[in-house]
């Protein structure tokens, strides 16, 4: 690492104050400031810091109704926050300018690396250093053989897993050097690559991606284009024409639910019976959709991620005509598919018609008679529904929320004592509404199922890229580069081997393999003294 | 054996386990307590050799102090041996735990488990390491914090046995899982000796007591770093590349910033800003230590913390048995209903 502080003030020319830089020096300091090693730790911790506010703040990516909640509760807040963007931390101009410079600094690090270890690569090993003795980590002993059959060996038992150095020529050197663990800085390198991998599939995924979703009730069919969904979040390069053409239908929806033991009342085993085609021509096929089981049709996976009911209720206006038949979803408000919803009857003469209310799958009364859903699974159902009646505005032309009922225009309807009225209903139960504004039947339930659908395109380079990642890490983490050398010179008592070994990741240590070394170079070699063994480094 | 019985099994053998800690971590206390007013002498090397069990270092030493000496050896391997008894009972808590359930399944599936796990992962590496690193001294601090937060679990965290929700019933969550407690639990490990060394970096000079026991910096900062070099790798997989598998698989996106994983993701920078600078900046010492305590704290608190701070995170198994399914379809047709209702509306 650099130190900025060490800027050569004496080396200035004349008529430029003490930190007054050109424009070309200026251009270079910041690239040396934003490379430099610190940098880049401040950027990491930065972006940890700065990701906090994400997971506090709720997020109109994640959870769009919390976020609009916590609008309506903070109201003053609500602006300021919106304006640094706090309800979109991962998109906004702050985060983005971290990881950006935080990229940015990873390629300025990699690439003149890269280089080097390329030049490292090519080069060949150290000579050996005139004093081996003087290393942390060197030991020597006598033999009778000749230097070179000692150089030779240690040829072959160093080239085994070593890079060995070319003999001088001409160098009466008489010294063997190897070293290995080049893959440590190869692992390092590939894991800073692996980090713009895994953005730039991100990024591919957040852009050319969608996500919809959908609501379907039970036998209903889609067919995927744009307007088959309830709701859409394009990414902002997608374009309609990567819908792939297929289409399904759920034929049947079950559940299991559990009625008995500790968790009686909670559902498992959700599985939706799907008939699907790839293309309008093909053949049809059928999945079995379950949560953890999405169905992949080309680059399209869809998920099973909702469930509800939606009761079928007929409404008979006034002149006896059927204003409004079908089923209508009604929103869970628990676990226990205690649900929520409206239906409206827009053409019913002489007066439209809404109906707001609730719906309990399994109804039951507590001891003080107020009423209580027992059960998600639909036992004994029972729907309660307010009625209006009066204009629903459905005809101004604004779009409207299926899930909301207008009563700006409407009246409650009320009954001969003048509370309001409520029809409590079960399945084929019919109640003639007052005044002769018709009738209301509740037919039945019918189960709806809430299907995601999406495209993550780049997610395979994503996960490449994470693989890429630990791969890097591990060598970058565990593999140690080391050099060793070997040095034998011949005198009047024969011949002393010198042998030493650098660990040049730090912490390692070379000790037992100085041992091992020395065995290997032995071989079968007995009877001459041990090794006069220096250690005096401490690991 | 029926599935209550393995659960009331599960339940006793926490007990037990928590009580025999306890002793392990009282015969720890006497063993350290015995040494307080010996100075670090000849007998520098009595700690470890006693966790070690030799006792032939001990009777070298005899000469000074035979009675702190042998009473030193004696709860020392004590405590080593009750912790080794009280793991293998933690075992059989959590072996019961995953038969009470039916089916069985993996102990991982509330925060009590992922607890009793996590606690057990600690114990058992710290039991797997300490020959190895000499961990001896480490003793005391480990078994307290197993017992302590044994305790928190037990108290605040406690669920009975129930089958998971539909998300959960995934191969995923064994792989996704149990790396997560691992890397958990040898960054605590190694936590621990940052703790410890910048303890001991303020007081260098004591010659007597628990902390002149305790290696020397450079050699807890070593231990710290290795085991912190373990959990990376090992976190990175857990977080990283089987976490967002599974919730592709679950929840349709493979990162959706939920509350958990942006904490994962802070813990993981921390962790890597910490590797980063010990191995470009040569930052060793105090101010690794200082960020490694920091990955600490983001870790415990994204386990615990966020489960409790934060409604929305879909990792919420802390709320009574979440039904993922149910909930999702609660929310989103709602907010869409509001601003993408023409489909459905007219």
């Amino acid at each position: 690492m650099s130190d900025p502080r060490e800027t050569q003030y004496d080396k200035l020319p004349a008529g430029r104050r003490a930190g007054e830089l050109t424009l070309r020096e200026l251009l270079r300091f910041g690239w040396r400031q934003i490379t430099s090693m610190r940098t880049a730790l401040v950027l990491l911790l930065l972006l940890a810091l700065a990701a906090v506010p994400g997971s506090i703040v709720p997020q109109e990516g994640v959870d769009a109704l919390a976020a609009s909640r916590w609008r309506e509760d903070h109201p003053r807040l609500a602006p300021v926050y919106e304006w640094l963007g706090l309800f979109d931390v991962y998109g906004s101009v702050w985060f983005s300018a971290i990881y950006l410079l935080l990229m940015i600094s990873l390629v300025g690090c990699i690439v003149p690396r890269t280089l080097v270890y390329w030049r490292a690569m090519r080069a060949q090993p150290p000579r050996a250093p005139r004093n081996l003795s003087r290393l942390p980590d060197a030991t020597s002993y006598r033999t009778d053989e000749s230097a070179d059959e000692v150089l030779a060996r240690a040829r072959t038992v160093l080239g085994r897993r070593h890079r060995v150095r070319k003999a001088d020529e001409g160098a009466a050197d008489g010294a063997v050097s190897a070293e290995r663990g080049y893959l440590r800085e190869a692992g390092n390198l590939v894991f800073h690559l692996s980090v713009v991998v895994v953005l730039v599939g991100f990024a591919i995924g957040g852009l050319f991606g969608y996500r919809g979703g959908v609501i379907l009730v039970t036998g209903d069919g889609f067919g995927n284009t744009l307007t088959s969904y309830d709701d859409f979040v394009p990414g902002s390069l997608f374009s309609p024409d990567q819908l792939d053409p297929f289409s399904f239908t759920v034929e049947d929806f079950e559940v299991d639910w559990l009625l008995s033991g500790r968790a009686a009342g909670q559902a498992r085993g959700f599985s939706a019976d799907v008939r699907y085609r790839e293309t309008r021509d093909a053949e049809e096929e059928r999945y079995d959709l379950r949560v953890n089981h999405p169905l992949t049709i080309g680059d399209t996976d869809i998920f099973l991620i909702g469930h509800g009911y939606a009761p079928v209720v007929t409404i008979r206006d006034g002149e006896g005509e059927i204003a409004y038949n079908g089923p209508t979803i009604f929103l869970p408000q628990d676990q226990s598919l205690f649900s929520f919803g409206v239906i409206k009857a827009p053409s019913a003469e002489p007066q439209e018609i809404g109906l707001e209310g609730v719906l309990y799958p399994t109804f039951g009364m507590t001891e003080d008679g107020d009423p209580v859903n027992l059960l998600g699974k639909a036992v004994d159902p029972l729907l309660s529904v307010l009625v209006h009646a009066g204009d629903l505005g459905m005809d101004e032309g604004a779009s409207q929320s299926v899930y909301v009922l207008d009563k700006g225009d409407t009246e409650q309807v009320e009954d001969e004592d003048g509370k309001p009225l409520r029809l409590d209903m079960r399945p084929g139960d019919t109640v003639e509404l007052p005044d002769g504004l018709g009738s209301v039947t509740f037919e039945g339930l019918e189960d709806w199922q809430r299907i995601q659908i999406s495209q993550t395109p780049g997610k395979l380079i994503a996960l490449g890229g994470v693989v890429m990642a630990l791969v890097g890490l591990l060598g970058s983490l565990f593999i140690r580069p080391r050099r060793v050398w070997v040095r034998a010179r011949q005198d009047g008592d024969g011949t002393l081997v010198e042998v030493a070994a650098l660990d040049r990741s730090g912490g390692g240590d070379v000790a037992p393999v100085l041992e091992d070394l020395v065995a290997a170079l032995r071989g079968d070699e007995r009877g001459n003294q041990p090794p006069e063994t220096k250690r005096d480094g401490t690991s | 054996m029926t599935d209550a019985a393995w659960e009331t099994l599960s339940n006793q053998a926490v007990a037990v386990c928590g009580v025999v800690y306890f002793l392990a971590l009282i015969s720890h206390l006497v063993q350290w307590t015995a040494l307080r007013k010996l100075p670090v002498g000849a007998e520098a090397q009595a700690p470890v050799a006693v966790g070690a069990g030799a006792p032939s270092v001990v009777e070298d030493t005899s000469a000074h102090e035979p009675d702190v000496e042998r009473r030193t050896a004696l709860f020392g391997r004590l405590g080593l041996l009750l912790t080794v008894i009280a793991t293998a009972v933690h075992l059989v808590a959590l072996v019961g735990r995953g038969m009470a359930a039916d089916p069985n399944r993996v102990p991982w599936g509330n925060m009590y488990e992922f607890t009793l796990s996590g606690t057990f992962v600690v114990s058992l590496g710290y039991l797997l390491l300490n020959r190895r690193f000499g961990l001896a001294w480490m003793a005391p601090i480990v078994v307290g914090f197993v017992v302590v937060v044994l305790m928190v679990d037990v108290v605040w965290l406690y669920d009975p046995v129930a089958p998971l929700s539909e998300a959960l019933y995934s191969p995923w969550l064994v792989i996704h899982v149990v790396s997560a407690v691992i890397a958990t639990g040898a960054f605590t490990l190694g936590g621990i000796c940052s703790v410890l060394y910048l303890v001991k970096e303020r007081r260098p000079a004591r010659t007597t007591g628990y902390l002149a026991r305790v290696p020397e910096p450079a050699a807890l900062d070593r231990i710290s770093y290795r085991m912190h070099a373990f959990g990376f790798p090992v976190w990175t997989f857990a977080v990283l590349i089987t976490g967002p598998i599974w919730a592709h698989q679950a929840w349709s996106a493979y990162w959706s910033w939920d509350p958990k994983e942006v904490w994962a993701f802070i813990t993981w920078v921390v962790y890597a800003a910490y590797l980063h600078a010990r191995a470009t900046a040569g930052w060793k010492g105090r101010n690794a230590a200082m960020l490694a305590l920091l990955g600490l704290a983001t870790l415990w608190f994204n386990f615990i913390g966020i489960n409790f701070f934060s409604t929305t995170s879909q990792h919420s198994y802390a709320a009574p048995a979440v039904v993922e399914v149910g909930q999702a379809g609660v929310e989103t047709p709602a907010s869409a209903g509001g601003e993408l209702g023409q489909p459905l509306g007219r």
